[in-house]
């Protein structure tokens, strides 16, 4: 029994599509792994696979040699409040003012008043930077970036200890993505947390990650730590980190 | 004969889906209700549901009820006239709207109203992956955001179809006393007479389970919905149109059960 999280032969498919074909990675308490793989190839899945939004055909999901495939109830309850996410669109809700968004995994959704509950919420929103006004808007009037750094800030109040990141940087500008990196990176390490992140952004991911996995075809071809990148010897690795249109990976192109 | 059977294989596909959509309504409804019976439960959520859905949907249903209830009076007027009859505007305007047009208008106009606000509420958060991050978060969307749907909805029709009936009553009333030469203390004495209390209680049950019907069709398309934006159109549509068509439905079968007798 290891302490972490440990995925072993997860697969899942939807109809006929094959989305995970036997996924083993582990994922040790306090390191960062990084899945890096191409648009398509399930890394969404896996997310949420561990997270128990989608249920695996077949595997174990195991966090500290718990298994998580197929609780239910208060065991998956207690499972998740260990998790945080933050989404790829943010998924803030934009039925509640920012303040209710961050501090909503303390509340469970509660209509509790409070300015406890509204100063916490400032502090967090200044952890990833952003000034205490913001406390008081509502999702649809900030930035994609602004609303990425609120959805980071959801993610963390609860102060969890394994969170999970997907494509944290995608639609943002270079700077902002950078921003976004750094704060990942801060708040990773000021809470000692855990984290799993899915990206297709090569700079994000040599920024972010500890150790960095491939997924490819269903499966992780190639895994290792982000220092072997560049020598990985695996043709896909190579393929992918360089972006090269030729190589083992074919992309479904229309003529 | 190949038309006739390829006619065949459409309805009867027809049949076989329709089948299926009330099963999964029945196992959605199941489900619902067996969250929401034990806690958490949102207090905030519940009101602010039953605001938007009662107190939101007062105008329509309050214009509804009235220019039906007039047009009412005076087609039985003419009508009643071609056999002597037309002093009965009074008795069957209120019969007609207690028993029938108020509570399946208000549901339909309410269905309209609520059923699609509900679906392209729940599509939408299902898109933006609003509902799975909440789960994430530790809340469940079934007591945070169906149930309260379904409870209010089902509380709120009643006190909607009541204010409907009401109403409906008086558009007759005006038009009989403005044009047709009611007497108003007559007429109102007469809607008193003829108005029975299991007209009322059979139209506030109906209510009630309209406004059930109403959200559950709502949230079910909403909750399920897939496929981006087009995908929140469809789940709009097929709310309204699920609604409809078991309102209608359900108020032939309550109708038999209770005065079929």
């Amino acid at each position: 029994m290891s302490a972490g999280l440990t995925l072993a032969g997860v697969s899942k498919s939807f109809g006929a599509k094959q989305v995970l074909d036997g996924v083993d990675l582990e994922v040790a308490r306090g390191e960062s792994v990084v899945v890096i793989g191409g648009s398509g190839t399930g890394k969404s899945v896996l997310l949420k696979c561990i997270l128990g939004l989608i249920r695996p055909d077949a595997g174990s999901i195991r966090l500290d040699g718990q298994e998580l495939v197929g609780l239910g109830g208060h065991a998956l309850d207690s499972a998740r409040g260990q998790f945080g996410m933050l989404f790829q669109g943010g998924a803030l809700f934009d039925s509640l003012p920012v303040w209710r968004n961050v501090t909503f995994a303390l509340t469970s959704g509660k209509a509790i008043r409070g300015r406890e509950l509204h100063r916490l919420a400032i502090e967090t929103l200044a952890r990833v930077g952003l000034p205490a006004d913001v406390a008081d808007l509502w999702p649809a009037e900030l930035s994609g970036g602004m609303q990425k750094r609120v959805a980071l800030a959801r993610a963390i109040a609860s102060a969890p200890d394994i969170i999970f990141f997907d494509e944290p940087t995608t639609g943002l500008d270079p700077i902002m993505a950078d921003v976004i990196n750094d704060l990942i990176r801060a708040q990773v390490k000021a809470m000692g947390a855990t984290a799993v992140t899915i990206t297709h952004d090569m700079a994000s991911a040599r920024k972010i990650a500890d150790k960095v996995a491939m997924l490819h075809g269903g499966k992780i071809v190639w895994q290792g730590p982000v220092s072997a990148l560049d020598k990985s010897g695996n043709a896909y690795v190579d393929q992918f980190v360089h972006g090269r249109a030729e190589g083992p990976i074919q992309m479904a192109v229309r003529q | 004969m190949n038309f006739l059977a390829a006619l065949l294989i459409a309805l009867g596909a027809f049949v076989l889906q329709a089948f299926g959509v009330v099963g999964q309504l029945a196992v959605f409804a199941g489900t619902a209700l067996g969250r929401a019976v034990r806690p958490p439960w949102y207090p905030a959520r519940l009101g602010e549901q039953m605001a938007l859905i009662g107190w939101f949907s007062l105008p329509v249903v309050g214009l509804t009820a009235l220019f039906t209830g007039a047009a009412l009076a005076q087609q039985i007027y003419v009508g009643g006239s071609r056999f002597n009859a037309s002093s009965t505007v009074p008795a069957v305007t209120v019969i007609a709207i207690v028993r029938e047009l108020g509570p399946v208008l208000a549901g339909l106009m309410v269905a309209g109203r609520v059923s699609s606000a509900m679906a392209a509420e729940l599509a939408t958060m299902r898109v933006t992956e609003q509902l799975d991050a909440m789960v994430t978060l530790r809340t469940d969307p079934w007591r945070y955001l169906i149930a309260p749907r379904m409870v209010a909805s089902t509380l709120m029709l009643p006190f909607l179809v009541l204010v409907a009936n009401i109403i409906g009553v008086m558009g007759g009333y005006v038009i009989a006393t403005t044009r047709l030469g009611f007497n108003g203390a007559g007429y109102l004495e007469t809607t008193r007479r003829f108005l029975e209390t299991d007209d009322i209680v059979s139209s506030l049950v109906k209510a009630a389970v309209f406004g059930f019907i109403i959200a559950l069709a709502g949230c079910f398309h909403g909750y399920h919905s897939s496929g981006g934006a087009a995908g929140v159109g469809r789940a709009t549509t097929h709310a309204v149109v699920t609604a409809f068509i078991l309102i209608l439905l359900t108020n032939l079968i309550i109708t038999v059960l209770v005065f079929g007798a």
